[in-house]
């Protein structure tokens, strides 16, 4: 696996369309255990970072994922916002000193704690940490590997199924309780929008 | 007179916002700044990274400025955007655990009398102590 920066500039292309594709489906996932918002916020971002194809496209990788990051964070307008932004202005902190595709565990890692630290939350509080943590487990045992976007592909959906039956103590949702208990959690979907889109758009150019 | 720690208030509805805002200026008057700022960039409900660093920079004060949030993406954007800010400013801004209008009114009252930063963030985090 390697990135070239046209490949990069079409990975972003392809999971930002994605996202906004989906945002119907994250709002109803939103409004059954949040405030409805997730998807209109999700594609407000994304949108804006399309906007900034072409300057993100130029930027080196590290600055790329710092700008991406900042549209996140001043274009979402809820807590995804600077949730995503964090996983991207940390990831692209330690692009500046990483190499791709060898370091690909570790950026990811600093993105997923970057996460973590914001939210003040850990694996198994029905968010996106449920997505992100499983991935960078499946990064760090199998980067080697040469199926690795197969087994991460394989691994979001089924980590995002596994947030259905968890209880939210973070969060919105946490609100909610045990009615919270049954559904699909809108941030590890949209987690797992994103990774499937990148994994889609890596493999199509292979 | 010496400065007063400036007071910010985030809401998810400017309605809100601009109401708490109201109250802490009738109840405790105008020698605190007072800035606040709701909804998301569209204009609708939710939190504005962009608008919350205007509103600090706003009620910016040599003492500091305490920020009053209403539900949890208030919170997170808020200390976003304090990270946000010019290094030498950021340790000067916290964001308080308190309701937001009970805190916000407390909190200027607190500052009014010219108490440091840590002192106004006390008392409005007394309110969820309780």
């Amino acid at each position: 696996m390697t990135l070239r920066p046209d490949t990069f500039k079409s990975l972003v292309k392809v999971a930002a369309e994605q996202v906004i594709a989906s945002a119907p489906e994250l709002t109803a996932l939103d409004q059954a255990i949040g405030d409805g918002d997730h998807g209109t916020n999700m594609k407000r971002g994304f949108e804006a970072v399309l906007s900034k194809l072409d300057a993100i496209g130029a930027q080196p990788l590290d600055e790329a994922f710092k700008t991406i990051g900042k549209t996140l964070v001043m274009t979402v307008g809820g807590a995804s916002g600077p949730l995503y932004g964090s996983f991207f202005l940390a990831a692209g902190e330690a692009l500046a000193h990483k190499k791709l595709p060898e370091d690909l565990a570790e950026v990811f890692g600093s993105g997923v704690n970057a996460v973590s630290a914001r939210g003040r939350s850990q694996a198994g509080e029905k968010t996106m940490l449920d997505v992100l943590v499983p991935v960078l487990e499946t990064l760090k045992a199998d980067a080697g590997r040469g199926d690795v976007i197969e087994r991460v592909r394989t691994t979001a959906a089924e980590a995002v199924a596994r947030t259905a039956p968890m209880r939210a103590t973070k969060g919105r949702a946490s609100f909610l309780g045990e009615r919270s208990v049954g559904h699909v959690d809108p941030g590890a979907k949209s987690s797992c929008v994103l990774l499937q889109a990148v994994c889609a758009s890596l493999e199509a150019q292979r | 007179m010496s400065d007063t720690v400036g007071i910010v208030i985030v809401s998810h509805s400017k309605d809100i916002a601009k109401g708490t805002a109201d109250m802490v200026r009738q109840m405790v008057g105008s020698e605190v700044k007072v800035a606040y700022c709701g909804g998301n960039p569209d204009g609708g409900l939710g939190t504005n990274v962009s608008l919350i660093i205007d509103a600090i920079n706003d009620a910016w004060s040599s003492k500091g400025v305490a920020i009053l949030v209403d539900l949890g993406g208030a919170e997170t954007n808020s200390e976003m955007a304090v990270e946000m800010l010019e290094q030498e400013r950021r340790k000067m801004v916290v964001v308080c655990n308190a309701p937001i209008v009970e805190g916000a009114v407390m909190a200027a009252t607190e500052a009014a009398g010219g108490s440091s930063l840590e002192q106004v963030r006390a008392v409005a985090e007394e309110l969820s102590a309780g």
